[in-house]
C-alpha cells in the first residue's frame, strides 16, 4: 500500500498548488509509514522533475508520450489509474484545480474509490477510519467525510495546505501506460494564457472590487494596488454581469471560491453569496464608505471611507512600506 | 438533437446554513429550495441550442417527491419532459450511477450538468457520468457551441482558457458565461403542469463515502477599524500583526 500524487504542470512548470498537494501527499504517506510516488504527465524537463523529490517524492514517474503532451482528462485518468494499480497505491492525491476537477471523478470511478473533492485537512485516521474535512455549501460550512472504500482519491483545495520541504532523493523513471482510442475524442485546439500575472485560485493576495467602484474605467487603481502587492484581481457578481470585468474574476457562491492569505474588498457590500466564496480567506480587509455594510461583520480590518480617496493613499503607503522594508 | 439536463434541488443562495442532531443533519427548517443556479445556466443553453424545433430537452433529477416544484420550474422554463429517479441523492457517486443507468437505456446527443451543485460542491457528477458511459467530459465550461455532430467548448484553466472540440455525445458541466438564466413566462408556467414527468425507481449502488458531521466556520473577532486618514496604520497592522504583507 502506498500513496500516488499526480503532479500537474502548466506549460512544463509545476505550480504552487502542485507543491502544496505533494507536501500534503507526503504527510499522508508518513501517517501510514509508506512511500510516495509522483507521476508527471506532459513535457517537463529533468531538473523540474527532480524538484519533486525536494517536496517528498520517493519515486518519480515521467510520462512523456507525444499524444499526452496536453491535458485530456479521459486519457490522463487512464494513465494515472494504471500507475496507481502498478504501484499498488491505494491513495491518490491531486490538486482540486480546474483540471483536477475534471480528472478526479473519472479517476475515482476507474479505481472504485471514494473521492473527497476540495479537501482542506489531512485525513484523521484514528480508530481505523479515514476522515477528511472538505468545504461544503459554497464555503458556508465544512463537512467531515469518511471514505469507506479500499481505494481513495483526494483532491486538495489550493492554498489550504502549506508547502513543506522533505528533501528526499528519488530517481526519475519513464512510465508508459495503455490508453484507448476513445480516450482522445476531446481535442485541444488552443490554449489562451491571459496576461494577468497571478491566477485567482492560486493567489496569496486578492484585491477585489464591487459595484461601489462605479464603472470599469475606475479599475486602474485596483490593478495598481494588486500589482504592487503581487496580487490577483477579483470582483463581485454584478461587476462581471455588467461586463466591467471578465467572468473568470467573479468570486462567491456562484463564482470562484477563494482562500487567499489576504482578501481586500473594495466597494463590495458583503452579500451572503459573496461572503460564501471568500470567507475562508485568512485575513479580510474591507474598504467601504458605508459603516453599516455587512462585510465589516466578517472583516479583520476595515476602513470606512471613500474608495477613490482611500485606495490611492493605500497604494502610496504600501510603496513607502516597501522602500523601508 | 436530444439533450439531457441534470438538475439538482439546492438551498436558496441566501440561506444561512445551520445543522441539527449534533451537527450531523443539514437544518432544512424554513429553507427555500431552488433549481441549482448552474443547472439554470445549462438549461438556458439547452433551450438556445434547440431553439426553433432543433431538438428536445429532458431534465432529470435524482430526488424524492419534495423536488417536484424544482422539476416543474425547469419544465416551465422550457424543458419538454422530465424524469425523477425516486431516491434520496446520497452523494455524487450515487447520483451519477442512477443517471448513467438511465442514459444507457435512453441515449442522448448531449448531456449537460451544472459545474457544481451549490450544496455539496463536488463538481463530480459530470466526470463520473463520463467515465461510467465511456464518453468525454468537460467539467467546467464557459462556452458551448454545437455544429452538426461536433461541439466546441471553452474550458477555464488557472490563468487562461482552453478551446476544445468534442464529437457528440459527451458530458459538459456548465458555468457562468455559457448562457443567461431564463425566466419562465406565463405560457411556460401553465404548460409545465401537463408536461410528462416520468418516475423511475433507483438501482442499487455500493456507497464509498459518508458525511460524518458538519462544521460552520469559526466566527471572526471584532473588526479593527483604521481611520481613513491614517492608511499607513493599516499597512503597519497587515505587516506586523497579521503578517500577510
Ligand atoms: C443566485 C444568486 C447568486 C449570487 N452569487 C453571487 C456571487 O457568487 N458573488 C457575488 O459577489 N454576488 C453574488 N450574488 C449577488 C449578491 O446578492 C449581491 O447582489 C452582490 O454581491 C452585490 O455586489 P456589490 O457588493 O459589488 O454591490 P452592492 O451591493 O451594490 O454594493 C456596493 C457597495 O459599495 C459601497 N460603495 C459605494 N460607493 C463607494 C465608494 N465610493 N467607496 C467605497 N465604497 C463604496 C456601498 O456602500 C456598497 O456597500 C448572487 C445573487 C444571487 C441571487
Ligand atoms: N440529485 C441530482 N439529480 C440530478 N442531477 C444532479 C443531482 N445532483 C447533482 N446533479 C448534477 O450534477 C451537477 C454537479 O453536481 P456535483 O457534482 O454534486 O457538484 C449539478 O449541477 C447537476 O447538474
Amino acid at each position: 500500500m502506498s500513496v500516488l500524487i499526480y503532479t500537474e504542470n502548466a506549460g512544463g512548470k509545476f505550480k504552487k498548488s502542485t507543491f502544496e498537494a505533494i507536501s500534503y501527499a507526503r504527510a499522508i504517506a508518513d501517517q501510514n509509514n509508506t512511500s510516495l510516488t509522483a507521476i508527471s504527465i506532459g513535457d517537463v524537463n529533468t531538473a523540474e522533475l527532480n524538484s519533486l523529490a525536494k517536496y517528498g517524492a520517493d519515486k518519480i514517474l515521467n510520462v512523456s508520450n507525444d499524444r499526452l503532451k496536453n491535458f485530456v482528462n479521459q486519457a490522463y485518468a487512464s494513465v494515472i489509474a494504471e500507475a496507481a494499480k502498478k504501484q499498488g497505491a491505494d491513495i491518490v492525491v491531486l490538486s482540486n484545480s480546474f483540471s483536477g476537477r475534471g480528472l478526479a471523478p473519472r479517476l475515482a470511478v476507474k479505481l472504485e474509490a471514494g473521492l473527497v473533492d476540495g479537501a482542506i485537512s489531512l485525513p484523521d485516521q484514528s480508530g481505523g477510519k479515514f476522515i477528511v474535512k472538505k468545504t461544503a455549501f459554497s464555503g458556508k460550512a465544512f463537512a467531515l467525510v469518511e471514505l469507506t472504500s479500499a481505494n481513495k482519491v483526494i483532491a486538495l483545495t489550493p492554498n489550504a495546505y502549506k508547502i513543506v520541504e522533505a528533501n528526499k532523493t528519488a530517481l526519475v523513471e519513464e512510465f508508459s501506460a495503455e490508453t484507448k482510442e476513445s480516450d482522445f475524442k476531446a481535442m485541444l485546439k488552443e490554449i489562451v494564457r491571459s496576461t494577468e500575472k497571478v491566477s485567482l485560485p492560486d493567489a496569496e493576495i486578492i484585491v477585489s472590487g464591487g459595484r461601489g467602484l462605479k464603472g470599469p474605467e475606475n479599475w486602474g487603481m485596483i490593478e495598481e494596488l494588486a500589482d504592487i502587492l503581487g496580487a490577483a484581481t477579483a470582483c463581485s457578481k454584478p461587476v462581471s454581469d455588467s461586463g466591467w470585468r471578465p467572468h473568470s474574476e467573479h468570486v462567491g457562491q456562484t463564482g470562484t471560491a477563494v482562500s487567499p492569505n489576504l482578501y481586500i474588498a473594495i466597494g463590495i457590500s458583503g452579500a451572503i453569496q459573496h461572503l460564501a466564496g471568500v470567507s475562508s480567506s485568512k485575513v479580510i480587509v474591507v474598504i467601504n464608505k458605508d459603516a453599516e455594510a455587512p462585510f465589516f461583520k466578517v472583516a479583520d480590518y476595515g476602513i470606512v471611507g471613500d474608495a477613490f480617496e482611500v485606495v490611492p493613499k493605500l497604494i502610496t503607503a504600501i510603496k513607502e512600506h516597501k522602500v523601508l522594508a | 438533437m436530444k439533450i439531457l439536463v441534470c438538475i439538482s434541488n439546492v438551498p436558496d443562495t441566501t440561506t444561512k446554513i445551520t445543522f441539527t442532531d449534533n451537527n450531523t443533519q443539514f437544518n432544512t427548517a424554513g429553507v427555500q429550495f431552488i433549481l441549482n443556479p448552474y443547472d439554470e445556466i445549462a438549461l438556458a443553453r439547452a433551450i438556445e441550442l434547440t431553439d426553433g424545433d432543433k431538438g428536445t430537452i429532458t431534465v432529470i433529477n435524482v430526488g424524492e417527491t419534495n423536488t417536484e416544484p424544482t422539476i416543474r420550474k425547469a419544465l416551465a422554463i422550457g424543458a419538454h419532459d422530465a424524469v425523477r429517479i425516486n431516491a434520496k441523492p446520497h452523494d455524487a457517486w450515487f447520483v451519477a450511477c442512477q443517471i448513467a443507468q438511465y442514459i444507457k437505456a435512453n441515449p442522448f446527443d448531449l448531456v449537460l450538468t451544472g459545474r457544481e451543485s451549490i450544496d455539496y460542491n463536488g463538481s463530480k457528477v459530470a466526470g463520473m457520468l463520463g467515465e461510467l458511459l465511456d464518453l468525454p467530459s468537460v467539467s467546467i465550461i464557459k462556452k458551448l457551441d454545437v455544429e452538426g455532430n461536433n461541439a466546441t467548448v471553452e474550458r477555464e484553466i488557472e490563468g487562461g482558457k482552453e478551446l476544445l472540440t468534442i464529437p457528440l455525445p459527451f458530458i459538459a458541466g456548465t458555468a457562468e458565461g455559457v448562457a443567461e438564466p431564463k425566466i419562465p413566462n406565463m405560457r411556460g408556467i401553465m404548460s409545465a403542469r401537463t408536461k410528462p414527468l416520468t418516475i423511475v425507481e433507483p438501482v442499487d449502488v455500493q456507497t464509498n463515502l459518508e458525511v460524518i458531521s458538519y462544521e460552520t466556520p469559526a466566527p471572526r473577532g471584532q473588526v479593527k477599524l483604521v481611520p481613513a486618514d491614517d492608511v499607513a496604520q493599516l499597512v503597519e497592522l497587515l505587516h506586523t500583526e497579521a503578517r500577510v504583507i
